[in-house]
């Protein structure tokens, strides 16, 4: 796995024997010894600790220094409101093609004068290469790549975190703070993550990363968790997965996303439209997409994986959508799944079948999340 | 106990043979969450596949190590697929067939060779 790149938390994974995997072209920890089970279990009751250093970092700098411009250039590559986004405040959003399709969803954050982003690791590269491309007029582009990222997350990461900072238990859901002392780490800090859990997402200096991390695990509430229990955490929470949940081929309205367009973006408001494919965005909101991403929970045990196809009936008929992530949730204790199926399909309690080794299983479209979210509003 | 490159142990009780998978396929396997059984009395050919595994990672199929006739499977792994993690020489077992050929037994490794295999 030579040519892989690594975290700066390569060597600590390995020291605590982690499983390693290629992932978007990191090694990266897929499970620890407690193995993926029992972390997710572990996570949802205490407190879990991810590296998600190969995620992209990026500030985007108005070359004015007004947020407001840095704003303004955004807007016009993502369907939601930065302008309004308050100071401090950090918000959900999607870079979108012309065709309305999602290039990467990402986290935005008003950083008083700038923006902060945080992409997908998969697709940072041609995201950097789109805001430089359509921002650098007005604005800086600044990719931090020297910088780790960790979330701590669960019901007792707050608790674990006070005790480095005291002032981070003030912090709301989607509330972001810069230069916060973490026992003599500078960091910056989201109260935010991908598990529906209350938590926090940590960025500091490569050069801290491993300090950072060894203090919080020395707290007995914190537990490392890798890739595998990671999947299962943001499926139970209803989370998409870039690249399977949501792709160039699916629309934010398809993908039930649409609370992510705030009222000013949408028709009739102040900024309506103005971002790639707001034509097809904006009559999909109005008529309804033809098809819509749903959770499913399958009878039984067996779970339907990625790529399962899904039927109106028990025998016969067409395919009307398909499965884009399936695995069995440990909170949950059974089977779930999200996919797509054609919108008269898509209400809740409806009984679909889904095609798992040549045999047609029934499964029920349910809302999601499967798990209740656990955040600090 | 008798070992396959497959990973399946098979134990002879009189005229049957138990079936399961070893710790090592267990442990590569993760955390089981799915397991389907064959039907008793199915009858079976070397290589097919006669169980379906499911873990946290992937879904993985048990072939039938030797020709014969599924005469038990152990129900309570459809609710309790954990079994196979915790105690998968034990418990954990699958089903119990009746060779058809006993000769076909002689070609599976005993425990040393089997340790070996997987190195």
């Amino acid at each position: 796995m030579s040519d892989l790149r690594v975290t700066p938390l390569n060597a600590l994974h390995k020291e605590l024997g982690a499983k390693m995997v290629p992932f978007a072209g990191y090694e990266m920890p897929v499970q620890y010894p407690m193995g993926v089970m029992k972390e997710h279990l572990h996570c949802r009751a205490e407190a879990g600790l991810f590296d998600v250093s190969h995620m992209g970092q990026v500030v985007i700098w108005p070359k004015s220094g007004n947020y407001a411009d840095a704003a303004q250039a955004l807007e016009t590559l993502v369907p939601v409101d930065v302008a309004g986004l308050g100071e401090m405040r950090q918000r959900y959003a999607m870079f979108l093609n012309d065709h309305g399709g999602i290039l990467d969803d990402l986290m935005i954050a008003n950083m008083g004068d700038h923006i902060f982003v945080v992409v997908n690791a998969g697709c940072k590269d041609a995201d950097i290469a789109h805001m430089q491309k359509h921002l650098s007029d007005t604005c800086k582009i600044e990719v931090l790549d020297t910088r780790a990222l960790l979330a701590l997350q669960g019901p007792s990461a707050v608790t674990v975190l006070s005790r480095l900072n005291g002032a981070v238990a003030d912090m709301k859901f989607m509330d972001v703070a810069l230069d916060v002392d973490l026992d003599g780490i500078s960091a910056v800090m989201s109260r935010s993550g991908y598990t529906g859990e209350d938590g926090f997402e940590i960025s500091v200096a490569a050069d801290d990363a491993e300090a950072l991390t060894r203090k919080l695990l020395a707290h007995d509430e914190v537990e490392p968790i890798g890739l595998g229990a990671r999947d299962s955490l943001r499926l139970e929470a209803g989370l998409c997965l870039y690249g399977h949940d949501i792709d160039e081929g699916t629309t934010p309205i398809e993908a039930g996303l649409g609370w992510a367009i705030q009222k000013v973006r949408r028709a009739g408001g102040a900024r309506a439209g103005g971002f790639p494919g707001a034509d097809v965005i904006l009559s999909q909101q109005a008529d309804g997409p033809v098809r819509r991403r749903v959770g499913l929970r399958p009878e039984g045990r067996a779970p339907m994986r990625e790529g399962t196809q899904l039927y109106a009936h028990a025998e016969g008929g067409d395919v009307i959508g398909h499965v884009t992530s399936g695995a069995f949730g440990p909170t949950l204790g059974g089977p779930m799944s999200m996919g797509y199926v054609a919108t008269a399909f898509a209400g809740p309690e409806t009984t679909i079948y889904g095609d798992v080794r040549g045999k047609r299983l029934p499964a029920k479209v349910t809302a999601m999340p499967f798990v209740p979210a656990n955040f600090k509003r | 106990m008798k070992f396959t490159e497959e990973h399946e142990w098979l134990r002879v009780e009189d005229d049957i043979v138990v079936v399961g998978i070893t710790e090592h396929a267990a442990e590569q396997l993760g955390d089981i969450v799915f397991v389907e059984l064959p039907s008793v009395g199915n009858e079976v050919t070397k290589d097919d596949e006669v169980v379906v595994i499911e873990s946290v990672k992937a879904a993985s199929d048990i072939l039938a190590p030797i020709d014969g006739e599924i005469m038990e499977v152990n129900d309570v792994l459809t609710d309790e697929p954990s079994k196979v993690n915790d105690d998968p020489l034990g418990d954990g077992w699958m089903f119990k067939i009746k060779p058809s050929d006993a000769s076909q037994m002689d070609d599976f490794m005993d425990e040393a060779a089997y340790k070996k295999f997987i190195g």
